[in-house]
């Protein structure tokens, strides 16, 4: 199915981020137009996911050169969730943004680069060609690495030049990757190497290419031996794009990780997949060691993300449904959580103004309905029943008793207590004891900045008590996983 | 210090344009041969860095008043409208077209839509690179 639904999300994004450059000191115009544009990204990226669902994979030619020639765009039900995701996120983050960023930076590109890092993420999970995924990475970190400098206050200058060096490396690292899979396969599109490789039956030197694809996607991703760079750099810059950060940025390299090990290299799970579960036990494993480790919210939050890759990553090796379908909506689930909670921390730290939790207290007085939100907030990342987090875990222990993963099972389950003991932390030193706020300092006006992660919140209350719309969706998305061929056969149409 | 400058200022004032003029060329062969929007782009910036060498920043931004910053932005947008304008006749984005005309003074030429593209690029190419040596050439 050829449909031109498919690149729409990737566009408006891109010719709203250009636009704005125009309207550099018209602030008020900015938002007006970014807000709009995603409001609009959003209600495509949902129409798009409903025609997935109904007509199957989606895909659009650029140029109108066929494939494995041309540069492909392909939906996926796994795709297209994630776009919605993002888009939901994105807007929920910029509406955050209007109060809180500060005229100094609107005034600096601020909202384009929004646009761009959009267009970026985007591009990674709609292409259907290898190299593109390349340079959708290299959009999206660009406007990282503006986003993560902007203001330019001196932890970010340091943090931003190790965030860059690292990328800088990983990205070359990247091209290399893909220099050896074409010099071997010939071909960059990814429906083509997915039949070359199985024709090869993958030989050791695609195994290799695979593994260096995989320590550059984990290096994006934040797992294991990777991860050093990431506590630094995501406490730096102001919570909004930690926000945008910790959802989506490191969600793309999970991303990727699923795509090339279920569509590509999966011929030899017994070492392949063996490798990645290892390494995400030892990601899961440090990320709840930094979480209840710190006394600082933004660093227990952000050893949360490390954990959460490191659970959805190990869905990649759980070859079963409902494996897959659990890492999915893991992966939905935590990419709203993770930025409703940053959006909540930005406001926890703007009122009291510090980052350590010793010096809080006793804000349940005075701020009751930001309190409750961010308890919701904790306990659905922990994974309690009624909400988003619990079905996704629920899913993952269920497919992981299924392929006899018992280590997982048991590292996951711990991790969910560990998850739950740090974030509570927070909430009991942040919300209950004594007031520590002197009496001038108190009462920081909380309007317009509360409302985007209710509209976060509520998502996830969704996803959680209404998984029974939600599950034939991510169903589908697991289907077409765990089913090269799906993939394959809509790209050539053969 | 007052420098005389002026055998470096009057061989730039000659060199510019015929650097300008071979930027062109590139632009216009990339079709054909070797070239196109990107070395075209390169070359127009080097013709205006050394016009920057020779004089200074005020006076140079007074003789071209350009933004670079929306000299790159109208470039994506060129670029982006010539993939958009695929949509109207019912094709996927960045699906081009070309044809043969018959120019008054060129004779039968064809004239493709990638050229607009890269005409874009070529806009974003000089935006960019401009802009990069004057922030850095500005800022103290």
């Amino acid at each position: 199915m050829t449909s031109n639904f498919v690149i729409i999300p990737l566009l408006i994004p891109f010719v709203v981020g250009v636009v704005l450059i125009f309207f550099k000191d018209n602030i008020k115009l900015q938002r007006i137009i970014s807000v709009l544009s995603l409001i609009t990204t959003t209600a495509f990226a949902a129409y798009l996911v409903q025609l997935v669902q109904s007509k199957g994979v989606l895909t659009h030619e650029l140029g109108n050169w066929k494939p494995p020639f041309g540069i492909v765009l392909v939906a996926d039900m796994f795709a297209s969730l994630l776009v919605l995701t993002a888009s939901i996120v994105t807007l929920c983050c910029v509406l955050f943004a209007f109060h809180t960023i500060g005229e100094r930076r609107e005034r600096f590109y601020f909202y384009s680069f929004v646009q761009f890092l959009l267009v970026g993420v985007f591009g990674a999970f709609l292409t259907g060609d290898i190299f593109n995924l390349f340079v959708f990475f290299e959009v999206m970190l660009m406007s990282s690495y503006a986003l993560i400098v902007i203001g330019g206050t001196k932890a970010q200058l340091r943090e931003s030049l190790k965030y860059i060096l690292v990328n800088v490396i990983s990205s070359a690292l990247f091209v290399i990757a893909v220099a050896y899979l074409y010099a071997v396969t010939g071909t960059l599109n990814m429906a083509d190497l997915s039949q070359r490789i199985a024709e090869a039956n993958q030989p050791g030197i695609l195994t290799t290419i695979g593994m260096l694809l995989f320590i550059v996607f984990a290096l994006k991703a934040a797992l294991f031996p990777m991860y050093f760079w990431l506590p630094g750099s995501y406490s730096a810059p102001p919570p909004v794009i930690i926000g945008l950060f910790g959802a989506l940025l490191t969600k793309v390299g999970v991303y990727s990780i699923f795509r090339t090990f279920t569509l590509l290299f999966y011929h030899h799970p017994e070492f392949t997949h063996q490798i990645i579960g290892y390494v995400a036990l030892l990601t899961i494993v440090v990320g709840a060691v930094g979480a209840i480790a710190y006394s600082d919210v933004n660093k227990i939050l952000i050893y949360n993300i490390i954990i959460a890759v490191g659970v959805i990553v190990y869905g990649v090796t759980l070859t079963t449904k409902a494996g897959f379908e659990g890492a999915i909506y893991y992966l939905i689930h935590d990419m709203i959580i993770k930025a409703a909670l940053f959006l909540l921390a930005g406001i926890i730290i703007r009122i009291t103004g510090t980052t350590k939790l010793k010096k809080m207290g006793g804000l349940i007085k005075d701020y009751p309905l930001l309190g409750w939100m961010f308890f919701i907030a904790i306990i659905s990342l922990a994974g309690i029943p009624p909400l988003s987090g619990f079905i996704g875990k629920f899913l993952l222990v269920q497919g992981g008793l299924e392929s006899e993963s018992y280590t997982f099972v048991a590292v996951l389950l711990v991790s969910s207590l560990l998850v739950l003991y740090s974030a509570i932390k927070i909430f009991m030193s942040c919300f209950w004891g004594e007031p520590t706020l002197s009496a001038g300092q108190e009462k920081v006006s909380l309007k317009g900045i509360l409302y985007p992660s209710a509209i976060l919140l509520a998502v996830s209350v969704f996803l959680g008590l209404g998984a029974e719309a939600v599950i034939p969706y991510v169903s589908t998305a697991a289907q077409t996983l765990m089913d090269p061929s799906i993939y394959i056969q809509s790209v050539l149409k053969e | 210090m007052k420098k005389n400058d002026l055998i470096l200022q009057t061989t730039t004032k000659v060199v510019t344009f015929i650097i300008i003029i071979f930027a062109i060329h590139l632009f216009f062969a990339g079709h054909y041969t070797p070239g196109g929007g990107f070395v075209g782009g390169l070359t127009t910036s080097a013709a205006l860095v050394l016009l920057l060498l020779a004089f200074d920043i005020k006076t140079v931004s007074k003789v071209i008043p350009f933004d670079y910053k929306k000299v790159a932005a109208s470039g994506l947008l060129l670029a982006i409208v010539t993939g958009l304008g695929s949509f109207i006749f019912k094709v996927p984005f960045l699906t081009h077209t070309y044809s043969y005309f018959n120019l008054p003074l060129l004779g039968k030429t064809s004239l493709a839509t990638v050229v607009l593209f890269d005409l874009g690029v070529y806009l974003v190419v000089v935006g960019v690179t401009m802009t990069i040596i004057q922030t850095i050439g500005e800022s103290e």
